[in-house]
C-alpha cells in the first residue's frame, strides 16, 4: 500500500474552517515515459481522491495522466461534530488505499 | 601591446582573488567556530525559484519527506536472519545517527576503503543483520538514507580528508577538474566557472551536494547522489560510472569537503 501523509487539525471549534492537507506517495506515470530499454511505461496512475466527513462527501477529485507524481491536495473544510475525516484514493487498477484521522470539535 | 594587457589583467584577477580569501575566512571563522564555512560556498537552495524553495520549507509538502516516513519504518523493522533491527543496536536515531550525515564519505576498517552512507547501510544489513543488501537506487536504500540524512539536518558537513582518506581525496578532486565526455567538460567547467550562471533556462549552481539524497522534479522521485553524478556525466555525453563505484564515493567525498560548512538540508527539493 503507497505511504500517504495526512494533516488535520487535533481539535477545532465548532463552525471554524479548518485546513485538511493529504499527499500519497505514487509514480502517477503518463504514459509518456520511457524505461532504459526504450519500452514505453504504460500509465499508471490514481484515478479518484475522496474525503468524507461528517456523513457525506466533502471534496472530490478526479486526476489525470497529466498531473505530477506524489499528489498532494490541500482544502478547507467546515468542522461540525467530532469525528473521523476519511481519505480514499483509488487507482486504475481498482485497488484502494484509506487513510483516517480524527477530528475532535469543541 | 596584447600581451601587457593579458598581463594586467591576471593581476586584476589575481589580487582580487587574494582579496576575497582574506575578507572573508575572518568573518567565517567567528560566525561558526566548529567548522570553517568554505569560502564563497551556497547551496543549490539558493539556486532554486521561491516555488521549489518553498517545497523544501514546508516538511509536511516536502515530497521527499514520504521517503523519510518510509524510513523511519524501516528503521524499527527487523530484518535478515538475525531478526534485528536498525534500532536494535542503535536505538533512536534521532540521538545516534545525529551527526553522522556530515561526516561521511568515511573510513571504514572493516573494508579497508572509504565508503559512503549507502554502503555502510548495506555493510550493516549484510554484516550485522544477515540480511541482503539493497539494490543501488532502491525505495528502501533511498528511504533509510533519507531517514539517516535527515536527522542531520541543520549541522554543518564535516567530512576528514586526511589519514587513509588522503588518497581517495586526491582523487576525487582530479575526477573533478578532468574532461570527459563529448562535450569535453569538466565538473568546474560549469560549477566553478560558470555557477550562478544560465544554461539555457536553467541556472548553474555551484553543484553542491548537502541536500542529498534529493527529491529532484525532473525525476519526479528521490535520488541519490550517486544518481545525480552519473545524470551529469551523461549531460555531457560521458559513459556514466556504476552507482556506488568508488569514483563516485572518492569525487563525493571532494564535493563534500569543498562545500564543507554548508548545512545539510536532507530531503532537498531541487529542479
Amino acid at each position: 500500500m503507497p505511504n500517504t501523509r495526512i494533516k488535520v487539525p487535533e481539535t477545532a471549534k465548532a463552525g471554524d474552517i479548518v485546513e485538511i492537507r493529504a499527499v500519497i506517495q505514487h509514480p502517477m506515470e503518463n504514459g509518456f515515459n520511457v524505461d532504459s530499454q526504450g519500452t514505453t511505461i504504460p500509465v499508471e496512475i490514481i484515478t479518484d481522491f475522496v474525503c468524507e466527513y461528517d456523513g457525506g462527501e466533502v471534496f472530490r477529485v478526479k486526476l489525470e495522466p497529466g498531473l505530477s507524481a506524489n499528489p498532494y491536495f490541500s482544502f478547507f473544510l467546515k468542522a461540525t461534530k467530532t469525528g473521523p475525516v476519511d481519505f480514499h484514493w483509488l487507482d486504475q487498477n481498482g485497488s484502494k488505499t484509506d487513510a483516517s484521522v480524527t477530528l475532535t470539535v469543541t | 601591446m596584447k600581451r601587457l594587457l593579458a598581463g594586467v589583467v591576471a593581476f586584476i584577477a589575481v589580487s582580487g582573488a587574494l582579496g576575497a580569501v582574506v575578507g572573508t575566512s575572518g568573518a567565517q571563522i567567528s560566525a561558526n567556530a566548529a567548522v570553517e564555512t568554505a569560502a564563497g560556498a551556497r547551496s543549490g537552495y539558493t539556486y532554486m525559484g521561491p516555488e521549489t524553495q518553498a517545497l523544501q520549507d514546508d516538511d509536511f509538502a516536502n515530497p521527499g519527506m514520504l521517503w523519510v516516513d518510509e524510513g523511519q519504518k524501516l528503521w524499527s523493522q527487523p530484518a535478515g536472519v538475525k531478526g534485528l533491527s536498525c534500532q536494535s543496536c542503535h536505538g533512536d536515531a534521532k540521538t545516534s545517527m545525529r551527526t553522522v550525515a556530515t561526516r561521511y564519505p568515511a573510513f571504514s576498517p572493516q573494508l579497508g576503503r572509504m565508503i559512503n552512507l549507502e554502503q555502510q547501510i548495506n555493510y550493516s544489513r549484510t554484516a550485522h543483520q544477515g540480511a541482503d543488501a539493497y539494490p543501488y537506487e532502491s525505495e528502501e536504500l533511498l528511504a533509510l538514507t533519507a531517514y539517516i540524512s535527515h536527522q542531520a539536518k541543520g549541522l554543518p558537513m564535516n567530512v576528514a580528508i586526511d589519514g587513509p582518506a588522503a588518497q581517495d581525496f586526491a582523487r576525487g578532486k582530479a575526477f573533478f577538474y578532468q574532461r570527459r565526455g563529448q562535450l569535453n567538460l569538466a565538473c568546474n567547467n560549469c560549477h566553478e566557472q560558470h555557477a550562478g550562471d544560465h544554461l539555457r533556462a536553467e541556472s548553474i549552481s555551484q553543484g553542491q551536494v548537502n541536500g542529498f539524497p534529493i527529491y529532484r522534479e525532473l525525476w519526479q522521485a528521490m535520488g541519490s547522489l550517486d544518481r545525480m553524478f552519473a545524470w551529469c556525466n551523461t549531460a555531457v555525453r560521458a559513459e556514466p560510472y556504476a552507482a556506488g563505484s568508488q569514483e563516485y564515493v572518492d569525487l563525493e567525498l571532494y564535493e563534500r569537503w569543498r562545500g564543507r560548512g554548508l548545512l545539510i538540508e536532507s530531503p532537498a527539493v531541487r529542479r
